[in-house]
């Protein structure tokens, strides 16, 4: 009998079967790491093909304009559906939420292995889409006539969007119900560390505005497939309602993405600096509950070119402008945590502080966007394309990175830093630069988004240059880009596992996955000993001044 | 005594006459995009120095000496707490209305088309636009080739598609309006001088020929118009 056995008696499950069948919300976030990070591979690539066809005039490396129209429909679609949504209200969310509210699981463990699956599933359907012959080609926006015109396969969209929404509909329900019952006794709602506030707030956006989504999406799919007419001006139906749908549910998923990004920023910034949150009754209340109450009223700046009534245009130019007061005092909360601070430096701060830029760059290059007048030339152009990309993508992204090295050491024992770590960062950094701003400046002289060919331009000159020496400085930030995320995932893997030991609490934190598990974490987290906090605890108690 | 009797009288008959002229007055769009931007630009650049320098003398100043060193920062009181968030939410809405203000201002000058526009009919198909004249001369854009409006004649555009939603972007003259089927939509523009570099090109996805969908807009001589119009009412 050589058949390993646990101290039950029972044959040990093996541990490919354990990770799938898994209830442990560690192990499920380490499982939307691994997908969404594939995903981001993916779509990474797709990404690159479509900078090195955008390089030169003419064709060179699709084989038709449907090719790059796929491609450019899956580098969007995956990124934003399948890399940051999952990686950020996936992966930290489930390994980081339930540890810094001391609690042993999140409410529904079955519920939450079933997200991740459903996850799976939309990936695997999503990359599927991709080798059928009609390949969907129609934006990650789907807009109609186009997409039910189209002859391409629409409902792989429709479906991977069902999936993922089930998916957060699910995780949505699960981790507001852990945060609202399940936090230690004695954790007061001023007490919750930053992080589980913006992710409280990403998945209330997500349960109300995620059933506007598949709603849309559904209607596309009875569209093109059952002949009904919701889209269909031609029969009495109408042309902007799928826009109009969409991005009431796609204006405030952007701070499903935005707000964690933001919440792992104040976690490294405050522990790094080993100060107190400033202010942080204004950063959650104002800041984080503020951008909430704000995201279902601004849709319309995506629709400022569309033929939308005037009023309308400019209601939302004003409240679209308003963003800036909670993102003002967020921006403010993270600036002041600075203040007086004791930092110490290491790739998850320097990511952190790469974030700031970011977050600069991209939130006031938004402010042109406010003003319909303004987006009246820059709607549809690289302007737009390389402020969401900062903002959205960029700041996001890094901010995940910063939190991955940050929480490396909790999740394997091991640290990521290092001189690889740190010149992947800097390819990292200085190719984000390079690709986006020579987009912003074309942008602004014209240069369309969704363009594999842009003859048009081939006798304009800026600033003494071509359109074509700016795409070409863009390919090569995105070459150096791709050098880096090689670089920093050789370096994940192998930190992994033969990275330098860390102690329990490398970074000295007092956050309460820090200071009450071990690293990593075991079955149910605390060991035998429930958590309970005193009343004057907070995450970010340094100083008892 | 005469003195400010006549001043008052010049004042009068100023105001009146710059009335006057604010009636009459034919906007240009595209200037007033670029003096906005211009504004725009200057704004978002103070704020963005002003924390970008105070982000970076924050990290190089309060770098860690020692191990063991923690953050010295105060609890902010109550007081301290509401005007961190009052006093700065004021100085984002002052701005903020400030640029809608002028923004609304521009946004009068895109919408409001001059009484004496010439207005073309563009109807847009996968691929192509195609303009009909006011004397329903038909210009098929299909070959791409150049859309001519007479110089000095604000123009204004009123679009619908055939099929899928497509945009008429027009860089130049900084201006885009998507084209819908079953709806109407429209931008005028304000052609002051003669010029052959603007290109209307289609700014919304369309499909597989979507970069392709463009016309250079030739705006030159009445004359010279009035020819090609002739020219392209006999191709019929």
């Amino acid at each position: 009998m050589n058949t390993p056995t646990t101290t039950a008696g029972h044959k040990a499950t093996p541990a490919w079967k354990e990770w799938i069948l898994t209830t442990d919300h560690k192990r499920i976030g380490i499982l939307y790491l691994f997908g969404s990070m594939a995903a981001f591979g993916v779509a990474g690539l797709m990404a690159l093909i479509i900078r090195l066809e955008q390089t030169q005039l003419g064709m060179q490396f699709v084989s038709s304009g449907t090719q790059y129209n796929n491609i450019l429909y899956f580098h969007g679609a995956v990124m934003i559906l399948a890399f940051l949504i999952p990686g950020l209200t996936g992966f930290a969310a489930n390994y980081f939420l339930p540890l810094m509210i001391g609690a042993r699981d999140v409410a529904f463990p079955r519920i939450n292995a079933f997200s991740v699956w459903l996850f799976y599933f939309a990936i695997i359907l999503a990359l599927l889409g991709f080798v059928v012959p009609d390949a969907p080609d129609i934006m990650w926006t789907g807009y109609p006539p186009y997409s039910i015109t189209t002859s391409a396969n629409t409902s792989m969209y429709v479906f991977t969007v069902h999936l993922l929404g089930f998916s957060s509909i699910l995780g949505a329900v699960n981790f507001l119900v852990t945060v609202i019952y399940m936090r230690a006794p004695g954790m007061g709602w001023n007490q919750l560390n930053v992080f589980v506030w913006t992710t409280v707030a990403a998945f209330v956006l997500q349960l109300i505005f995620i059933p506007v989504l598949a709603a849309a999406v559904t209607l596309l799919l009875f569209d093109k497939y059952l002949g009904t007419s919701f889209y269909d001006p031609s029969a009495g139906g109408d042309v902007l309602l799928y826009q109009n749908l969409f991005w009431f549910y796609s204006h405030p998923a952007v701070y499903v993405i935005f707000l964690p990004a933001v919440g792992i920023l104040f976690e490294i910034i405050a522990t790094m600096s080993k100060n107190r949150v400033f202010n942080y009754k204004a950063a959650v209340y104002v800041g984080i509950w503020g951008t909430v109450g704000i995201a279902g009223i601004v849709w319309v700046h995506h629709l400022y070119i569309s033929g939308m009534p005037d009023w309308i245009r400019l209601g939302h130019m004003v409240t679209t402008l308003l963003i800036s007061v909670p993102v003002g005092i967020l921006t403010l909360s993270l600036w002041g945590t600075l203040y007086k601070g004791a930092i110490t430096y290491n790739t998850a701060m320097m990511y952190a502080a790469s974030c700031l830029y970011l977050l600069l760059l991209g939130g006031l290059t938004g402010i042109p966007l406010a003003i319909p007048s303004m987006t009246l030339h820059l709607s549809e152009t690289s302007y737009v394309h390389a402020h969401f990309h900062f903002i959205m993508a960029l700041f996001s992204a890094f901010a995940l990175f910063g939190g991955i090295y940050y929480w490396f050491p909790k999740m394997t024992g091991r640290y990521a830093d290092g001189p690889v770590a740190t010149v992947s960062f800097w390819l990292n950094f200085i190719g984000v630069n390079v690709t986006f701003w020579p987009l912003f400046i074309i942008g602004k002289e014209g240069m369309p988004r969704r363009y594999w060919d842009y003859a048009m331009f081939k006798d304009v000159r800026v600033m003494g240059y071509s359109f074509e020496d700016f795409h070409l400085l863009s390919t090569i930030g995105a070459f150096t880009i791709a050098v880096g995320m090689l670089l920093q995932t050789y370096n994940f893997i192998q930190s992994a596992f033969a990275g330098k030991p860390a102690p329990t609490n490398p970074w000295k934190s007092k956050s309460l996955e820090w200071t009450h598990t071990v690293s990593p974490p075991g079955p149910g987290n605390f060991g035998d000993t429930d958590v309970v906090v005193d009343e004057d605890w907070t995450p970010y108690e340094y100083n008892k001044g | 005594m005469r003195k400010l009797l006549s001043a008052m009288t010049a004042l009068a008959g100023g105001l009146m006459l710059s009335t006057q002229a604010l009636a009459q007055e034919i906007r240009n769009p595209a200037a007033e995009w670029e003096e906005l931007w211009d504004e725009v630009i200057i704004d978002i650049t103070v704020i963005g120095v002003i924390m970008a320098v105070a982000a970076i003398w924050m990290l190089i100043k309060f770098r860690a000496t020692g191990p063991d060193q923690v953050g010295t920062a105060k609890k902010l009181t109550a007081a301290q707490s509401i005007s961190y968030v009052l006093i700065p939410a004021s100085i984002f809405m002052a701005d903020d209305f400030y640029l809608a203000a002028n923004g609304w201002t521009v946004w009068n000058a895109y919408r409001r088309v001059p009484e004496n526009a010439m207005e073309i009919k563009v109807t847009a198909y996968q691929w192509y636009f195609e303009f009909e004249y006011p004397d329903g001369t038909i210009a098929d854009g299909s070959d791409f080739s150049a859309i001519k409006v007479p110089v000095g004649q604000p123009t204004v555009f009123r679009m619908t598609s055939e099929d899928v939603i497509h945009s008429f972007g027009l860089p130049y003259y900084r201006v885009k309006e998507d084209i819908m089927p079953g709806r109407i939509t429209y931008v005028w523009i304000n052609p002051i001088e003669a010029q052959t570099e603007a290109v209307l090109q289609c700014a919304e996805f369309c499909g597989e020929y979507h970069s392709q969908m463009a016309n250079p807009i030739h705006v030159v001589p009445q004359a010279e118009f009035d020819t090609w119009l002739a020219e392209k009412a006999a191709e019929g």
